[in-house]
């Protein structure tokens, strides 16, 4: 039998994420249960990210269960040219979950195709990153008290920004959701995600311009405008400074708006935005904790 | 005019017609007649109405299932299938595009572990008209120029 795992964000129903959503509520009113007694829970980085190994490994700790792994594969066996397969093989005989991060596309899907234990993808590439959305999600059922009627605007490179792709398929799922994407035109919003849209009768609206227009917003949802992604270095400098968020463009902004942002943030939101009582990025990453120990929870079934 | 196909007829088997000509040897690998140890002929850069030029295979003495000749649909979408018993044809068939891909192709994205490690592809059929789908693991999405048949 396979055990449930969370690969890609579409994998949860929407009950799912509401039961997310509470367990993640009950975890930050009492964060030290002893949930993962006697659990042994596998962090396998095959590349490194230490926020994401870190949020995760507070959350099992804060559950009380222990910890086996690695930060980076060249400290690992996978140096001395393990395949993937034999990796999760082995691990998934000795631990209750795996959560992993590996630079391969789809590498998360095959490891809970292997694996007899529950797999959580922890960044497979630039596929996925469910806990991200989920704790995303958490931090806007927060903030705003419901997920439905949300006006929701996405700022910055929407092309290959993962985190936002994986929050407008989520947030199909809700009632009525409202998107605005702002985006330089060599990173707009591809189709795909347009025509999903559509065909879900979501009303969506393309700027190019970062200005006013975001007085209409609930969520303001950051990302980082990479020079990498850029074809053409000139159309970078071009844009590089358009899509930052200062403190003075809050001014006419919504009571309830709360900006959000994946991190690490570069340059994009303003150092100046930081004491706004309206910026919630540093919070969201606290939520982060919660939401992940909701989602070890939910999957290993104690709660 | 001989207007007879310049390929032997079989007593019983099967002939795949209307197969593009530059498709006739992946299908012959995707049906794995390689590995076939009953007669097989084939025609190629035969003459089509419709096609211009097309190939045939007959295959004495076999006969398909359903989604082991839908897995064809990708290389020849107009193929014809007819099924003979005793010299007469006593099925014809189309292929049909099968909502899920296994094997036969590789995956077009250098980053999908597919491509890394020894798996067996998993495509998800979106459309048939051009043929687009999506990879199960890496959740690219590939159309019919990105294909690569392994
Ligand atoms: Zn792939």
């Amino acid at each position: 039998m396979k055990a449930k795992s969370l690969i890609s964000i579409t994998d949860f129903s929407k009950e799912e994420y509401l039961k997310i959503m509470r367990l993640a509520e009950d975890f930050e009113a009492n964060p030290n249960q002893e949930l993962l007694q006697g659990k042994v829970i596998a962090t396998l980085f095959f590349e490194p990210s230490t926020r994401t190994r870190l949020s995760f490994e507070t959350a099992i700790n804060r559950l009380g269960g222990k910890i086996i792994g690695f930060s980076d594969s060249s400290s690992s066996s996978v140096s001395k040219g393990e395949t993937l397969h034999d990796t999760i093989k082995m691990v998934s005989n000795y631990a209750d979950m795996i959560i992993m991060r590996h630079p391969m596309e789809g590498s998360a899907r095959y490891a809970s195709e292997i694996s007899s234990i529950p797999i959580i993808n922890a960044g497979d590439g630039a596929n996925q990153h469910p806990s991200q959305t989920l704790l995303d999600m958490y931090s806007m059922i927060k903030t705003q008290g419901t997920l439905d009627n949300l006006n929701l605007f996405m700022v910055g490179d929407l092309k290959y920004g993962r985190t936002v792709h994986s929050l407008l398929m989520a947030m199909l799922q809700f009632e009525n959701p409202i998107f605005n994407f702002i985006a330089p035109q060599e990173l707009v919003m591809p189709n795909e995600y347009k025509i999903l849209l559509a065909s879900h009768g979501i009303k969506y609206f393309e700027h190019s311009e970062f200005t006013e227009i975001i007085n209409a917003a609930d969520i303001i949802y950051m990302t980082r405008v990479q020079k990498e992604r850029f074809i053409d270095p000139v159309e970078y400098e071009k844009v590089k400074n358009v899509y930052i968020l200062r403190n003075e463009m809050l001014k006419n902004t919504k009571e309830n708006l709360r900006i959000l942002h994946p991190l690490p943030r570069i340059n994009e939101i303003h150092t100046d935005v930081d004491d706004n009582p309206k910026a919630y990025y540093f919070t969201q990453a606290k939520n982060g904790v919660y939401a992940r120990m909701a989602i070890i929870a939910h999957l290993l079934n104690l709660k | 005019m001989e207007k007879h196909l310049k390929v032997s007829a079989i007593k019983d088997g099967t002939v795949i017609d209307h197969i593009p000509t530059k498709a006739l040897f992946k299908v012959m690998k995707i049906l794995q007649l390689e590995e076939c140890l009953e007669m097989i002929t084939f025609g190629n850069n035969l003459d089509s109405k419709a096609m211009g030029t097309k190939s045939i295979i007959k295959i004495a003495n076999r006969f398909f299932a359903d989604e082991e000749v839908n897995k064809i649909a990708l290389v020849a979408p107009h193929a014809k299938l007819n099924t003979i018993r005793d010299y007469e044809v006593i099925e014809k068939r189309v292929v049909e595009t099968p909502r899920e891909i296994i094997g036969i192709i590789n995956c077009f994205n250098p980053k999908c572990i597919t491509n890394a490690e020894t798996i067996t592809t998993r495509f998800e059929v979106l459309s048939n008209k051009p043929i687009t789908m999506k990879c199960l693991y890496c959740e690219k999405i590939t159309n019919e120029n990105e294909m690569v048949y392994s």
